[in-house]
């Protein structure tokens, strides 16, 4: 399977601090990859490396390549802008911008970066990406809302429809479901599952049922280093290390 | 338990605990005292010279009774006005950089600098622009002036601009970097509009603050008997007014004098009931 994303010899550092050690992973277009392991193993330092997020902490630098179709988002060419642009995000934390109404909200993306709309062509975006996010059944009667207005759950839906909306080809998601009850989290998981026939989805998670359930391919990682990967089911009935092994059955982590 | 009789130890706390309440609300009433003091002192006295005239008119002729301080009342909305024209760009510029750049060495200095520029005396600000503006044109100037109250203005539009834009949570900048949108327009228009009402309110601080400042006006702007809205002639202001009228021999300046202040007093608390408006509507927005 030709893959959409990969990582050659991915290193991150803090400073001095080694976050990550020479990570090299594949990711295949319209799967989902999970990506597991215990608190501070490097998995959201991981995920912001792939569209150039983990820059923008104050004395944080990646060294190594990421390919994206082939070609290396590192390159002192590329404008990290542009990258973000293509490779979109959702957080931990649902984070509507305060200021703006839901629809604003889902057109941030483009209005942001001044793409002239004409109002229908906006109106039929916003619809598309909260279709797609799964909400617009709930919000299609209060667009104009604040978007702080509505529930954690439909919060990260919208953040999921603002990232949708200007189009990426990669869906990062950095436990989006974290900060979630059950039945928002099983909407998420649902829509993941949905997204995948058009996106390649990363997916950090902290909550192995979540990766069991939703993910085709599972990368564990442990101390900034990649200990296994491969297929889902695989990893989680006959891991091949020991560490990954102890990790899925709790006895450490 | 409760049915007992409160031990010797829980006696003891309760009166520290009533000890401390009672100097706490002294400490309060000692610190409002002088407010409603001061209030109460201006509507007395300044309240019966208060007529249409007073904003109408020009000050009369010395031995005339009557007048007004019209153009006192427009040379401070004049001065206020191109101070914050000058002034306000230039704090929230600067601010925008600090915020932006808080470990930079530069970004440190000039925090240190707009921190040393708050303490200096309104009189050595006024002296400043005696030399850099006054000395050059040759003359006093409602342009001098604007200058000396823009120098009290930055230093604290920068702090308050710096201040309540980190208090916008970092996520939404990540938020808003991962949608692919520059750097300067998620600053400009995620980061800043979230903080916009806190720097509307260091704003209108700041005004209150200059509107009140008399002593940088005195050898810049210096005060004028005659109407005049140039900018390179002496303009007239509310304090300096007020000052010049209130040491007079005049029982009928000092009377304007009192209402002078009375207006003075009012633009301010008018000035600070707008930002109590501004801020708790944007609480409401965010709710």
């Amino acid at each position: 399977m030709a893959e959409k994303l990969a990582t050659r010899h991915l290193s991150a550092y803090f400073g001095q601090l080694c976050a990550l050690h020479d990570i090299n992973l594949a990711f295949p277009p319209n799967v989902v990859t999970a990506i597991i392991g215990p608190s501070g193993c490097g998995k959201s330092t991981l995920v912001r490396c792939l569209n150039r997020m983990h820059e923008v902490v104050p004395g944080a630098r990646a060294e190594g390549e990421v390919l994206l179709d082939g070609d290396n988002i590192y390159a002192s060419t590329v404008d990290p802008v542009m990258v973000r642009r293509r490779i979109g995000m959702v957080f931990q934390k649902p984070t509507p911008f305060p200021t703006m109404s839901i629809e604003d909200n889902v057109a941030a993306g483009l209005k942001l970066n001044g793409v002239a709309l004409r109002r229908s062509e906006r109106d039929r975006i916003v619809e598309r990406s909260l279709r797609q996010a799964a909400l617009w059944d709930e919000v299609k009667e209060r667009l104009r809302r604040p978007g702080a207005s509505l529930s954690g759950g439909q919060q990260q839906r919208l953040c999921v429809a603002r990232a949708l909306a200007v189009e990426p080809e990669v869906l990062l998601m950095d436990e989006p479901c974290s900060a979630l009850d059950p039945i928002s989290t099983a909407r998420i998981e649902e829509l993941l599952l949905e997204l995948k026939t058009s996106y390649t989805i990363v997916l950090v998670t902290h909550n192995m049922q979540q990766a069991a359930r939703t993910a085709d391919l599972t990368a564990f990682l442990y101390a900034g280093e990649l200990i296994e990967f491969g297929e889902t089911r695989q990893i989680f009935t006959n891991p091949g290390r020991r560490e990954t092994e102890d990790y899925i059955t709790g006895r450490f982590g | 338990m409760s049915a007992k009789a409160p031990t010797r130890r829980q006696l003891w706390r309760k009166a520290k605990s009533d000890l401390m309440m009672g100097i706490t609300v002294a400490a309060t009433a000692v610190t409002l005292l002088p407010l409603f003091i001061i209030l109460a002192y201006l509507v007395a006295k300044g309240a019966s010279s208060l007529n249409l005239a007073f904003f109408t008119h020009m000050p009369a002729p010395v031995g005339e009774k009557g007048g007004g301080m019209a153009n006192a009342i427009v040379g401070t909305l004049e001065l206020i006005g191109l101070a914050s024209l000058m002034g306000v760009p230039v704090g929230i510029g600067s601010g925008l950089y600090l915020a932006g750049h808080r470990s930079s060495p530069v970004a440190g200095a000039v925090r240190f600098g707009a921190d040393v520029m708050m303490g200096v005396p309104s009189i050595v600000v006024g002296i400043f622009a005696y030399a850099i503006v006054v000395r050059p044109m040759g003359g006093f100037s409602t342009l001098a002036g604007a200058v000396a109250l823009a120098v009290i203005m930055i230093p604290l539009v920068t702090r308050t601009t710096e201040e309540m834009l980190l208090l916008v949570p970092h996520e939404l900048r990540e938020a808003a970097l991962a949608l692919g949108v520059s750097g300067w327009r998620t600053t400009l228009w995620v980061v800043a509009r979230t903080a916009a009402s806190g720097i509307a309110t260091g704003v209108i601080l700041a005004v209150a603050r200059i509107a009140g400042e008399t002593a940088p006006l005195l050898f810049t702007a210096f005060g004028n008997r005659f109407w005049s809205t140039s900018l390179t002639n002496p303009i007239a202001s509310l304090t300096v007014q007020v000052y010049t009228y209130a040491i007079s021999p005049f029982p009928d300046w000092q009377r304007q004098a009192w209402a002078g202040a009375l207006v003075l007093t009012s633009i301010v608390l008018a000035l600070e009931l707008g930002v109590r408006w501004v801020t708790s509507g944007s609480a409401r927005a965010v709710r």
